[in-house]
């Protein structure tokens, strides 16, 4: 694909891969539930995005429209007791996980019922009964908490494994070397995923880097690294597939590069053309290669699903997404006595 | 009873630790070496194995956030930095997210993690060898902050921080090592119970500590006595979340303060002191201004007669107290001769 250690080469071209998914071997039922979490996180995030519009979320909210086959590839081989931690970007990783749209929905509104209770917003996402152990908007802030998880895990010797989810941008910051390399070191079973998303808020990868793909300080880590299509749902889950299984059996960490794109801007319901950033002739190509019209393609191709079997499961996401948003719009704000209960374990 | 000095009061605290509470383990830069952290975890790693004890590469944010991330895991890691000076580069993981995790994951979950800074100093070290820093760490809501000033402090309140199920920041210091005390057995003392409390009554003036200073405070108090001051000292302990309670109370009995910080004077903790003292009681109940003795605002220096100049010794401390309290009888002539 043009790939080598430095540069992403087609994988980084808008316009390329946009045809249907290569789905040959894969479960159909997986495929479907592959293809319906996807479209639930786009619509909870697409109705997030109304909400910011309509101003009933003033919380800064940074939408992964078009980045959702990564979280969902990963997800599917995780299990409750693993550690996942994510970073400002984070309601896809949350969600397809299983965590329920209404505690998110709550959460961005600010609720009690919210998945942090009201008192995280939607930088800071909690969900440990699923396995999601939080997110924060510090860039690169969890890396070395995941780290620290995958230690944890080495030391229950149960086969769980972390897995750290950040950005390009976070690429630049220390705390991910010292993390790759003390996890290298340590052999922890953590998985690095990088959604590379070409932007660190308004600046394009090449003005940040001499290279874009950042897959090259998993390999001078000597960490196994797979740099893949993050619009690719089937690539994106075989390569963490084969990385989480590799670690469940004593393996040390891993690293798995998606390259994919987001559609709306760094931060908001826009489409960044807010904040002078011009790409609006990628934007419309990278829309191309939307990775759930990708699969939906494969899918009616492989005869798995037919359009009205698609829209029956569109349907039933829009609905449950509206039920979850009228629920959550409709639930009550924390106690004032949450301001100062929760800032230790025990009150002194 | 069993006799130890400050630092292997401190290896006691770990060895009750790891015998007793499987999910407690260190992690940190020289601790296989024999000289990183005095004589406060000899052996360890022999005895407890470098799985539990683990040195590790030179990444002061990457251990630190590791540990955080370990303590939400069900463990209790303790970070050891060596110097507080190299434990800036963990600023993050210790003040963005161990400090406000539970209040942001709305309480669900809590970092039970220590941070143990060694505060170590003198001998011409300098500026980035030498700094004490538990002022800015006991802004921080969400950290509790502990300097034990006694080898039995050093040993018990290590404990009580491990045990805690909140971000824990443990500073001790190099200088009151070879401080011997008979230690009692062990008994677990929850954290958020602990704090400043009086290691000498007096009566005519209160004297504030913590750590180191609060030596210094003792022997000042002692040399006081014999010039006829009874002087009260106060020992710190616990920084934050702060319970001023005693400070006042002794205040309100001896009417004078003096605050002794081996920190800096702008926005440090002596200053917060007073602010707690003066703002808690009548004006009528301090019968002078109170005093703070602090560092100079400036690194530490290299040089040895600056270095001399720059650390607060106890004839400081028994000079200033002398001062306040002849402010005090000045201040009581004077409003005799009003009221005649």
């Amino acid at each position: 694909m043009g790939a080598d250690q430095f540069n992403l080469g087609l994988l980084a071209d808008p316009g390329r891969f946009t045809e249907k998914l290569d789905i040959a071997g894969c479960d159909p039922a997986k495929l479907a539930s592959q293809l319906r979490m996807m479209l639930l996180i786009r619509r909870v995030e697409e109705r997030i995005g109304d909400g910011l519009v309509s101003g009933a979320i003033a919380c800064p909210c940074h939408l992964g429209i078009g980045q959702e086959a990564v979280a969902v590839g990963v997800s599917e081989h995780l299990r409750n007791t693993d550690r996942v931690f994510g970073a400002h970007r984070s309601h896809s990783h949350f969600l397809a996980l299983g965590g329920e749209p209404y505690a998110l929905l709550a959460e961005v509104l600010g609720k009690a019922d919210g998945c942090s209770r009201g008192m995280g917003g939607s930088m800071h996402l909690y969900g440990d009964a699923h396995g999601f152990k939080g997110s924060v908007p510090i860039v690169a802030g969890t890396v070395a908490l995941a780290v620290g998880a995958a230690l944890a895990a080495r030391k229950d010797g149960k086969g769980d494994v972390a897995v750290a989810y950040f950005g390009d941008g976070a690429a630049e910051e220390g705390v991910v070397h010292e993390s790759l390399n003390l996890a290298a070191a340590f052999k922890l079973p953590v998985l690095f995923v990088c959604e590379n998303n070409l932007f660190s808020s308004h600046l394009h990868i090449s003005l940040r880097q001499p290279a874009d793909r950042v897959g090259r300080y998993g390999d001078t880590h000597r960490i196994p690294t797979e740099t893949v299509d993050g619009n690719d749902v089937a690539a994106v889950s075989a390569a963490s597939g084969r990385f989480i299984g590799q670690m469940r059996k004593g393996g040390g960490p891993a690293f798995l590069e998606a390259v994919t794109y987001r559609w709306r801007g760094h931060v908001g319901p826009r489409e960044d053309n807010d904040v002078g950033v011009n790409r609006d002739a990628d934007l419309v190509k990278w829309k191309d290669r939307d990775p759930i019209r990708r699969l939906l393609d494969a899918m009616i191709d492989a005869g798995i699903l037919d359009q009205s079997g698609y829209a029956l499961m569109g349907n039933a996401v829009t609905e449950q997404v509206a039920d979850a948003w009228a629920r959550a719009e409709a639930a009550e704000f924390p106690p004032a006595s949450a301001l100062l209960d929760l800032v230790y374990a025990e009150s002194s | 009873m069993a006799r130890h000095n400050y630092g292997s009061a401190i290896r006691e605290a770990f060895v009750y630790l790891l015998d007793t509470h499987p999910e407690v383990f260190v992690i940190g830069q020289g601790l296989w070496a024999k000289w990183y952290v005095g004589n406060s975890m000899t052996d360890l790693d022999k005895i407890y194995g470098t799985d539990r004890i683990m040195d590790s590469p030179v990444s002061e944010l990457a251990c630190t956030g590791a540990a955080v991330g370990a303590s939400l895991c069900g463990y209790r890691p303790v970070v050891v930095h060596p110097r507080v000076d190299f434990m800036l580069y963990a600023m993050d993981a210790i003040v963005n997210q161990a400090a406000k995790w539970s209040h942001m994951v709305g309480g669900q979950a809590h970092p039970a993690v220590t941070i143990r800074g060694i505060v170590n100093r003198g001998g011409e070290q300098g500026a980035q060898h030498s700094q004490a820093l538990h002022s800015w760490f006991a802004h921080v809501p969400g950290l509790r902050v502990v300097m034990p000033a006694t080898a039995l402090d050093a040993r018990d309140l290590l404990i009580s921080a491990v045990l805690c199920d909140d971000p824990v920041i443990y500073i001790d210091d190099r200088w009151l090592y070879d401080l011997e005390e008979d230690l009692p057995p062990v008994i677990e003392r929850p954290l958020e119970r602990e704090g400043p409390h009086v290691v000498r009554e007096g009566r005519d003036v209160t004297l504030v500590g913590a750590s180191y200073s609060t030596q210094q405070c003792l022997l000042a108090a002692r040399a006081l006595g014999e010039a006829g001051v009874s002087a009260e000292v106060v020992d710190l302990r616990v920084l934050n979340p702060l319970d001023a309670t005693c400070i006042v109370e002794s205040v309100r009995k001896t009417g004078l303060l003096c605050v002794v910080d081996g920190g800096w004077r702008t926005c440090g903790m002596a200053g917060e002191i007073i602010a707690r003292a003066v703002e808690s009681l009548p004006p009528s109940a301090l019968k002078a201004s109170p005093v703070r003795l602090t560092l100079p605002d400036a690194p530490a220096p290299s040089s040895a007669p600056l270095e001399n100049a720059y650390y607060t010794t106890e004839r400081q401390v028994v000079e200033a107290v002398l001062g306040l309290v002849a402010s005090k009888k000045n201040a009581g002539k004077q409003a005799g001769k009003k009221a005649s």
